[in-house]
């Protein structure tokens, strides 16, 4: 289990930038949280204190039971670590970085290689090559075998899947899963909302401070505007009248689709004529229901 | 018809016995906003840096902004735009300097650069922010600057390598607005992303896997040919496909 309480950091001569403004929440054992927001929201701070690698300014974190400042020889430990950027030695091959890791923590590759089986297969055919010159998925697979090799209780992810395409990310979250199903609790960031589903519960991250906390299905009921998704053609135009519109309070693009926040009185009919007027005919209006990305623009808008 | 400002032909690219980059043929219209999707190791950068003459293609053969991408690569790097997510400015330089070294680097007078900050700092409602020095900039905003530095020198064309990464929803909205305003006023957009809402923005999308162009059409077109309510399923059936690992 992860007690977080109250934690505060901030960077600077004067303490000038904000990191984590006063963070708080628990995770269960075995559960997959996620915290979602964009870069610079504080996540890679938090992902740091709670690696024991960085010092809160005050506030406290236990894991496990253990304290992350006091007993930090035993959170390395527990925990497998997995930071935003490659950080395996890129000089070694891909055999001798588990090998290395293995030993350091005082076990064998052969000890928990039903860990990382599922993940590690699939760069073993290039185990002599060095990590340095493995490409974007494999040295991700690589980090993860690492992180994974001393068979940690917590597994704290990075933003793991930033800069990877969308069929990688799937792929690496059904891995995820698959962890899951072995006990091990998972803290994952991302700044990727469409991932917030694969979460057991998340919490929403900005300038930080978390805007939301819950499952994602919670977060999606919590939802506080009328939301509509508007099609046509000219989207660009669309936008614009969209935007001059008295009740329409916001509204922007979501792929092919525009998603607008209204007035509770204002009649989808109303809306249409408005913009037939304004030379909109094939427009087509419908409520929806609300991504956590809505969910993230309704929080900080 | 409108001019082109990218036409390749059969553009190819190996490393050894490795072929990164596949006889690639397509060309895009001047203001046109094009987005340039695949998985990792698709192809997409060693394409892009072909396209940008940084990097000599094997075989085959194209013009970048009306210049030979093989005899008048130095004249493509002049006439084009180029941000990324990973770099785009200087971290330790205030607002204005940065926008001072580009300019100079792109050949502008001072006077020019001048003025042309000014009214840009205004644009962006960035005049109190002129002495920052970039690193203090939220993302999102050091993502507007750096666009609007790529397009500073009025290129025919800009290349956007994953501009909006980590950006927050609005910021990232707000970031495809400037888009569209820059495909107005005629500069033609090549970007790449891994946000399959974005690729709907586009007007048309071209599609890598193993190094060949897979699809290249308009986003509505691509979702009804292959019977998918959205670009994230085009995405997935194409890649699907793909043999060469990442």
């Amino acid at each position: 289990m992860i007690e977080v309480n109250d934690l505060h950091k901030s960077y600077g001569r004067q303490g000038k930038i904000n990191a984590l403004n006063g963070i708080s929440f628990t995770v269960e054992n075995g559960e997959v949280f996620g915290v979602i927001g964009p870069d610079g929201a504080g996540k890679s701070s938090l992902f740091r204190i709670l690696a024991s690698l960085i010092l809160p300014d005050s506030g406290s974190a236990i894991m496990n039971g253990h304290d992350v400042v006091k007993d930090y020889r035993k959170i390395r430990q527990i925990i497998g670590y997995m930071p935003g950027r490659f950080s395996l030695y890129q000089d070694l091959s891909v055999e001798e970085n588990l090998v290395f890791f293995a030993t350091l923590f005082n076990t064998t590759v052969e000890e928990n290689y039903h860990l990382i089986k599922d993940i590690y297969q699939q760069i073993e055919p290039f185990k002599k090559r060095r990590a340095g010159a493995l490409s974007g998925g494999m040295k991700q697979k690589l980090a993860l075998s690492c992180a994974l090799i001393h068979k940690p209780e917590i597994l704290i992810l990075d933003e793991p899947t930033t800069g990877v395409d969308p069929v990688s990310r799937k792929e690496f979250w059904d891995m995820l899963g698959r962890l899951k199903e072995q006990g091990i609790t998972i803290l994952v960031s991302t700044a990727y909302m469409d991932e917030a589903s694969r979460c057991n519960r998340i919490a929403l991250i900005r300038e930080g401070e978390f805007i939301a906390s819950d499952t994602p299905q919670g977060i999606i009921d919590d939802y506080p505007e009328v939301l509509w998704a508007v099609e046509g053609t000219g989207m660009s135009a669309l936008l614009g009248e969209l935007r001059a519109h008295d009740k329409v309070k916001s509204s922007f693009a979501f792929g092919d689709k525009i998603h607008i926040t209204v007035e509770k009185n204002l009649q989808a009919e109303e809306l249409k004529r408005y913009l037939a007027n304004k030379k909109f005919n094939d427009v087509r209006i419908a409520p929806i229901a609300p991504t956590v990305e809505d969910c993230f623009m309704a929080l900080t808008s | 018809m409108s001019k082109k400002v990218i036409e390749v032909n059969n553009l190819t690219k190996k490393f050894g016995s490795f072929t990164a980059v596949d006889r690639i043929s397509f060309d895009v219209k001047e203001g046109e906003i094009f987005g340039f999707l695949g998985a990792n190791g698709a192809g997409k950068t060693t394409a892009m840096q072909m396209l940008c003459g940084i990097s000599m293609p094997t075989a085959g053969e194209g013009t970048v902004a009306g210049y030979d991408i093989i005899k008048e690569n130095e004249r493509i790097k002049r006439n084009i735009g180029y941000m990324s997510q990973k770099f785009s400015l200087y971290e330790d330089l205030k607002v204005w300097e940065n926008i001072r070294l580009f300019g100079g680097i792109y050949g502008l007078s001072d006077k020019t650069i001048a003025e042309k900050t000014n009214e840009l700092l205004k644009q962006l409602d960035f005049e109190q922010e002129r002495n920052t020095l970039v690193k203090y900039l939220p993302l999102g905003w050091k993502q507007k600057l750096a666009f609007s530095v790529a397009i500073f020198h009025e290129p025919r064309i800009v290349f956007l390598d994953e501009p909006t990464g980590g950006v927050d929803p609005a910021m990232r909205r707000q970031f495809w607005e400037m888009i569209y305003d820059a495909a107005d006023r005629g500069i033609t957009v090549f970007v790449t992303t891994h946000y399959m809402d974005e690729a709907e923005y586009c007007n048309r999308v071209s599609i890598m896997v193993d190094g060949r162009i897979d699809a290249l059409d308009t986003p509505a077109e691509l979702r009804r040919r292959f019977s998918a309510d959205s670009m994230d399923e085009v995405f997935r059936q194409l890649a699907r496909k793909a043999k060469r690992g990442d």
